[in-house]
């Protein structure tokens, strides 16, 4: 299988940088899949589950959050606003992330914000956890 | 003479303790650069990919169907300024305004200030301050980031201006801080860099349509950008505090120096003028 440059930037720094068969990830419209040779594309990401497959076969699964995916001339970029590699998730904060948030959106009388951030909260939570298990 | 001497002792005092401070500055401000340099220097690269990104989609882009990627609708200018908190800082905020003044002469512009120094500034100068909400350039984090981002687009999309520009001082290295403006909205204003335009522009697949996409992504890369230039100016500006207080710390030692000199000069004056007092006083006898 061929592969493509791929480069996995987020705030906290260029996470990855390397050759890979495949990437796959959630866009706002769906999951799709990159592999080499594909068209100049560029979509916005959605919040979800992720994993790169490398020329060895292995895979390595991520939680992706938001952020935008561009393939340039063959390159593909991934800017994320989170990217976590599997490894790198801790269930149990995810999971009291969750609970505080599931806490708050039960609560009466919240602003149309707060609600919009618990609520983006606990999505974020429950794809770590999704990932995790 | 002893009057004299005491003065000269007395300022010693003052010049001694405007030291410490300095020097304690001084420390303060390194300790912190070096957080505050991880924090820019793993940011960069974000920083730059995504700038990378933009400007490739702007050269290819033949799409204008979102607004972001439209021409201006209006020549207003939307600078977000990012300066320091507190002064004692060499020129930092002074070059950053310098270099905001250099380049809105004769426009009009609105501001977003992020910094104690910056809302002080624009207040003083009655200029239009899209919000203050974001004084404090310490406290910043991503989300307030991608909050401001987010205020930008609304209004952007709004029309009340037709450009947004960040400026703020890049962290170039330990001595050297450059402050700078640099076009962020709309896309168009990107690709505006380069002499030669590509004869062949590239054609780039949006999923699902490139309003779409844009509407998700230029949020994103606003907020990406700003958090990236704010990183940069936090380390810029403590850069910029040592140095200043370096600089300062020694000016009080070479002070200090010269007016014990002046102390010792006094007091071996005072000496010898009571030896010949005495001596006359003796032969007087």
């Amino acid at each position: 299988m061929s592969n493509f440059p791929l480069r996995i930037g987020t705030p906290d720094g260029l996470l990855f940088e390397g050759e890979v068969a495949r990437l796959v990830c959630r866009s706002i419209t769906g999951d799709l899949a990159v592999l080499a040779g594909h068209c100049n594309f560029c979509t916005a990401l959605g919040m979800g589950e992720a994993h790169v497959v490398f020329e060895d076969g292995t895979t390595r699964y991520a939680a992706c959050i938001g952020g935008m995916l561009s393939v340039m001339d063959g390159t593909c970029r991934v800017l994320a606003t989170t990217w976590e590699w599997k490894e790198d998730i801790d269930a149990n904060r995810a999971q009291e992330a969750k609970k505080r948030a599931e806490e708050r959106l039960a609560r009466q009388g919240l602003t149309d914000r707060e609600y919009a951030n618990a609520q983006a909260k606990l999505n974020r939570a429950l794809v770590r956890l999704s990932v995790k298990n | 003479m002893a009057a004299n001497m005491k003065a000269v002792k007395l300022r010693i005092k003052s010049v001694q303790s405007t030291m410490q401070i300095t020097k304690a500055m001084e420390l303060v401000a390194s300790s912190k650069l070096r957080r505050a340099k991880e924090r820019s220097d793993t940011c960069r690269p974000y920083f730059r990919e995504l700038h990378q990104t933009l400007v490739d989609i702007a050269e290819g882009n033949t799409e204008f169907s979102s607004v972001y990627a439209k021409k201006p609708s209006g020549e207003k200018c939307c600078y977000v300024v990012i300066a320091g908190d507190r002064g004692l800082a060499g020129g930092y905020n002074s070059n950053i305004f310098k270099c905001l003044e250099a380049d809105t002469a004769g426009k009009d512009y609105v501001v977003l200030p992020v910094g104690k120094k910056a809302v002080e500034y624009f207040r003083h100068r009655n200029v239009e301050i899209l919000t203050e909400d974001f004084a404090v350039v310490a406290d910043i984090s991503v989300a307030d980031c991608f909050e401001i981002a987010s205020l930008l687009c609304g209004e952007f999309r709004a029309g009340r201006f037709g450009h947004i520009e960040l400026c703020y001082t890049e962290f170039i290295s330990m001595l050297s801080q450059r402050s700078q403006v640099y076009p962020m909205l709309p896309l168009t204003d990107l690709e505006s860099g380069k002499t030669e335009k590509k004869a062949v522009r590239n054609l780039i697949l949006y999923e699902p349509d490139s309003t779409e996409v844009f509407d998700a992504i230029v949020p994103e890369y606003l907020g990406g950008l700003i958090y990236g230039g704010i990183c940069d100016a936090v380390a810029s500006e403590l850069a910029a505090r040592r140095n200043a207080m370096e600089a300062a710390t020694s000016n009080a030692e070479d002070m200090i120096e010269r007016l014990n000199l002046q102390y010792n000069r006094a007091r071996q004056g005072s000496i010898t003028q009571e030896i010949t007092e005495i001596i006359a006083g003796a032969e007087g006898v």
